[in-house]
């Protein structure tokens, strides 16, 4: 049974990944044209080029080149194998650089940035909606509730926005965006890494103020069926101290079903992060994304997107293989 | 069939009245609706056009939110744009709407294979990050239209409908009223459509606002990075235009805060009309909060 559980699990992260890279095969061909086509109606529109026999082989050329004068289903093949080999081809902005090498690049900042903010806005979120479904719980708690629930229905880098035009801007408290300060090189020193965390405050701000909602609701949520269990009424039967039912008893059965979202939502970290970058110019993933659409460097948005997939992939398989550990009647 | 859908009806009309969230959910979002219809009467909304106002002035009596670097008067875009951003939420909400809820009732219905086969796809498809997908496709499309934009979203967006329908149908399927239904001799489809619809109707509606709120997040999202219609003035690309010329160093705070607001606005009412919506679903909710 328990291999069976896994196989069927590998594989279905294995369909996921295929399918990403299938996608990212196709969709770009659906469009009208290709990508030599594109170019050369660009330069035609520059008046760069104006057409003839020249063209025509130095169109051939490149689609040579690129591959593209071969038969659909062999560009598949060699597609498929070099993307799951992790071979994402050459960046056009950045080139001679590879599309995988600049990822890695502007990975640690995105992990480090959202990944804290994350496990953070989780941890608070969870506590909090604990209290919120705890009926001995200090009324003020519940007075948060609605501020919460509002933030939780506002994207993040809209809130975002807001708070650098506050704290940025007009009162100048917190540098306006990046990751650190313009012109410092970085190095593993004090005042570099107290710089890195001046500028993480405000993105991290506003992911956690619009997140916490979602945790503390979610919480809530299960909190209040864990709280009519038996086991409940008992352990308050026995004359247990309130706090110890309320950790031990209530709360720590009531985060496993939690644990799961926190895997996938670290897995979405990547994905999540695109947009808070974009408003920070916080040089991750999502930076590298937005850039690379702006400059049409279609292999790097390609990349991108399937590392996106690739994250959550990754993240909904550790989960899946985890969870049987965590609650053993998964596997039936 | 039809006295079912008004019993049911009254019921929601009556919850409506007594449930706060959703009168001031509904409050929002009317306001938004009156924004588009209302606004065209008061402001000339050719000025939603580029170059077509002087550029960068602060709110005053003749553009009452200013202009922006692109000589737009900000007012006549957000009216202009507000409309837009709700179509494409509505037109790609339904589309996801409807085809999750067809597939989750045949995968719940049927059952065997055809449920394996739908479980499994909805399954991985819920895996996958929107925003990936939407990403490749957007910047493969030349020509961005607020309908394409809809249609594109609307195709990722049926999975949690089907899943949360294929969940309730199962269950349903197993009520004695549709036992004694199949056992009358009533075909499939008269099940599925006379027994079987009316019960899933709050849930479909439900996750309706979730599936049109999802979208315009989507839709927003897109257009912020610049991959939204390039031809008509949306709410998202309002923002990506003021992002793209720095607005926010430059000072020119009413070219993006006004969109922002309208957004919020946009989003807290979606929220507090699903919020309502799920306690009508379920009513275990109502309890707190």
């Amino acid at each position: 049974m328990k291999h069976g559980y896994l196989i069927q699990r590998l594989i279905m992260f294995f369909v996921v990944i295929v399918l990403a890279a299938t996608l990212n095969f196709i969709i770009p061909r659906l469009a009208p044209g290709d990508p030599v086509g594109a170019v050369l109606e660009e330069l035609r529109a520059r008046g760069a080029s104006t057409g003839g026999d020249a063209e025509d082989e130095i169109v051939a050329a490149y689609r040579a080149r690129f591959g593209l004068d071969q038969p659909i289903h062999i560009q598949y093949v060699s597609f498929l194998f070099n993307t799951l080999r992790f071979d994402l081809g050459y960046s056009i902005s950045y080139y001679p650089q590879k599309v995988e090498q600049a990822l890695l690049r502007s990975l640690p900042w995105t992990v480090g940035l959202l990944a804290i903010s994350t496990l953070m806005s989780f941890a608070f979120g969870s506590f909090f909606g604990a209290l919120m479904a705890w009926p001995r719980a200090p009324a003020a708690v519940n007075r948060f509730v609605p501020f919460f629930m509002i933030l939780s229905a506002v994207p993040y880098y809209l809130l975002g926005l807001i708070l650098v035009y506050i704290f940025a801007f007009v009162l100048r408290w917190l540098p306006l965006g990046g990751a650190y300060a313009s012109g410092t090189v970085p190095e593993l020193d004090l005042d570099f890494i107290l710089d890195v965390i001046k500028h993480g405050i405000l993105p991290a701000l506003s992911i956690l103020l619009t997140s916490v909602g979602f945790w503390a609701l979610g919480m809530r949520g299960v909190m209040v069926t864990v709280l009519g269990e038996d086991y409940l009424t008992l352990a308050e039967a026995k004359g247990l101290p309130d706090r110890r039912i309320f950790f031990a008893y209530a709360m720590r059965n009531a985060l496993l079903p939690q644990v799961t979202s926190l895997a996938i939502a670290l897995g979405t970290v990547a994905s999540g992060s695109v947009l808070v970058e974009v408003i920070f110019n916080y040089p991750g993933v999502g930076w590298l994304l937005y850039n690379a659409l702006r400059s049409s460097d279609y292999y790097m948005v390609q990349g991108v997107a399937f590392f996106l997939i690739l994250t959550v992939a990754v993240s909904v398989l550790i989960v899946d293989l985890i969870y049987p550990l965590l609650d053993p009647r998964i596997e039936r | 069939m039809i006295e079912t859908f008004l019993r049911r009806g009254k019921a929601a009309g009556i919850y409506i009245l007594r449930s706060p969230k959703l009168l001031l959910g509904l409050v929002l979002l009317t306001s938004l609706l009156l924004l588009g219809l209302v606004g065209p009467q008061f402001v000339d909304v050719e000025n939603a056009r580029p170059i077509s106002v002087p550029t960068n002035r602060p709110p005053s009596a003749e553009f009452p939110l200013g202009t922006d670097s692109g000589g737009r008067d900000v007012l006549a875009v957000i009216i202009v744009g507000t409309p837009q951003t709700l179509r494409m939420g509505l037109l790609a909400g339904i589309v996801g709407v409807v085809l999750g809820t067809s597939l989750g009732l045949i995968a719940g219905y049927y059952g065997g294979t055809l449920d394996m086969i739908i479980s499994t796809v909805t399954d991985t498809m819920l895996t996958i990050p929107p925003l990936a997908i939407l990403l490749v496709v957007a910047a493969s499309v030349r020509s961005m239209s607020v309908e394409n934009m809809a249609l594109i979203i609307a195709l990722l967006s049926w999975m949690f409908p089907a899943r949360t329908i294929r969940a309730q149908v199962l269950s349903l399927r197993e009520q004695p009223y549709v036992h004694m239904a199949r056992l009358a001799g009533l075909s499939d489809i008269r099940i599925i459509f006379e027994e079987i619809m009316p019960n899933i109707l709050p849930l479909a509606a439900a996750s309706f606002v979730g599936a049109t709120s999802g979208a315009i997040l989507a839709g927003i999202g897109l257009e912020v990075l610049g991959l939204g219609p390039q031809r008509t003035p949306t709410l998202g690309m309002t923002i990506y235009w003021a992002q793209l010329y720095s607005a926010l160093i430059r000072g020119l705070w009413w070219w993006w805060l006004p969109p922002i607001l309208v957004l919020i606005v946009l989003f807290v009412g979606l929220f507090l009309v699903s919020a309502a919506m799920d306690e009508f679903v379920n009513p275990r909710l109502r309890r707190t909060g």
